[in-house]
């Protein structure tokens, strides 16, 4: 029997063009790590299909604690939901070394 | 008869429209992009190297100005209709310049065998970021909080530009005899290049149907009209620097031009509020395709007249 500790994982998809502006977002924010994913798919705003910069999404993954997801969570909704297509959801999720989150 | 470049146009296009299944990868489409302004660069820094430089900074002071009042012309034309950021934002594209434009020119001049002048490649860099910085300004005011060292790395190390001006000063640097080892891919190839270039944009273009069928008639008549206005203020241009008929031409085209790389992404930053997809559509679903198949033979035509040479 293994022993893993809760954590939260916040999922952000998003336009790609604002990657490096999220990135430094969530540095300051207190994020300590993140993992970022090319995307495509389609939402209210169209199909995304990548095929050129403009048309390309991200996903971007962080494991934290819950109350930080839930600081990143109200900072995207603030900041970037009016004109950006975005998408986030929190998930529980299980982890060893939960010092790295 | 139609350069055989644009028919690859009009086969992506076709493509596109029909929804076929046909999809270049999209680390194809940046490495064309790359070698194409890597070779117009070289290009033009070989050319450079056989002139002084100093007599140049006027007449890029004078495109320069060329660019922004056109961005306030623009902006003039798309605020009867259009809410203030997208007005700003839509002008910034119309007044900034786009490089495949310039290249289908550059093919367009080679194939005849017309000579344009060398610093035409440093006209496009220049030309590309004034008018952005004009858009933001427009849209947001003079003390917005814009992040002006941030603006001003973009103007200067995007990736465009440092293709641009790095192949024009490795041209400069090399001369004729240095560059001879990579005259196949990037002088030889060019047209190949370009080629496949273009399919991608034809199907790129296929892609803005949509946003025309909503917004169709306003975008359709502006995004024909300002071109052909704008190619008169650069001709004219062309006319007071003293260019040939190749190079009044070519300004006329970057005039006329509307950028669909730079501009859109910096917009999507700088102005949130504002649709891309409006300007998206009226850049790329009109006037790129309008500039590629009848504006630059057109555009040449009013060089001619300009420089007063009558064929």
């Amino acid at each position: 029997m293994i022993t893993t500790e809760k954590r939260t994982m916040l999922t952000i998809i998003t336009e790609s063009v604002i990657e490096n502006l999220l990135l430094a977002d969530l540095d300051r924010l207190g994020a300590r790590g993140y993992t970022v994913t090319d995307a495509r798919g389609r939402g209210s705003r169209g199909v995304r299909d990548a095929n050129w910069d403009e048309a390309a999404n991200i996903r971007i993954e962080v494991i934290c604690t819950r109350e930080l997801a839930e600081t990143l969570l109200v900072h995207l909704q603030q900041h970037y939901y009016a004109n950006y297509a975005m998408v986030s959801c929190l998930h529980d999720v299980e982890v060893l070394r939960a010092g790295k989150f | 008869m139609l350069d055989v470049v644009v028919l690859f146009f009009l086969l992506g296009l076709l493509a596109g429209l029909a929804r076929s299944e046909l999809k270049l990868p999209p680390a194809l489409y940046d490495s064309l992009s790359l070698v194409l302004l890597l070779a117009i660069g070289l290009k033009g820094g070989e050319g450079l190297a056989r002139q002084a430089l100093l007599p140049l900074l006027p007449q890029l002071a004078a495109v320069i100005v060329l660019g922004v009042a056109l961005t306030f012309i623009a902006f003039v034309a798309l605020r009867r209709r259009f809410a203030l950021p997208d007005a700003a934002s839509m002008a910034a594209h119309y007044g900034s310049v786009s490089v495949a434009t310039f290249a289908v020119g550059v093919n367009w001049l080679n194939v005849r065998g017309i000579d344009f002048e060398p610093q035409l490649p440093i006209f496009l860099a220049v030309m590309e970021v004034p008018p952005i910085i004009v858009g933001i300004v427009l849209a947001r005011g003079l003390r917005s909080g814009i992040d002006w060292r941030k603006l001003g790395h973009e103007a200067f190390f995007g990736k465009g530009v440092v293709l641009l001006l790095g192949g024009m000063a490795i041209g400069w640097l090399a001369g004729p005899a240095g560059l001879e080892p990579i005259k196949p891919l990037f002088y030889d190839l060019f047209k190949g290049a370009l080629a496949i270039f273009l399919l991608e944009m034809g199907l790129i273009v296929a892609r803005q149907t949509t946003v025309l069928r909503h917004q169709g008639a306003f975008l359709i008549t502006f995004g024909i009209a300002m071109p052909l206005f704008s190619s008169l203020l650069g001709g004219a241009c062309g006319v007071l620097l003293g260019l040939s008929a190749g190079g009044i031409m070519l300004l006329a085209t970057l005039a006329a031009s509307a950028s669909y790389i730079a501009v859109p992404a910096t917009m999507r930053l700088a102005l949130p509020a504002a649709n891309p997809a409006l300007s998206l559509a009226a850049v790329l679903g009109v006037t790129f395709p309008f500039n590629i198949l009848a504006g630059i033979p057109l555009y040449y035509w009013l060089a001619e007249r300009f420089a007063g040479v009558s064929p």
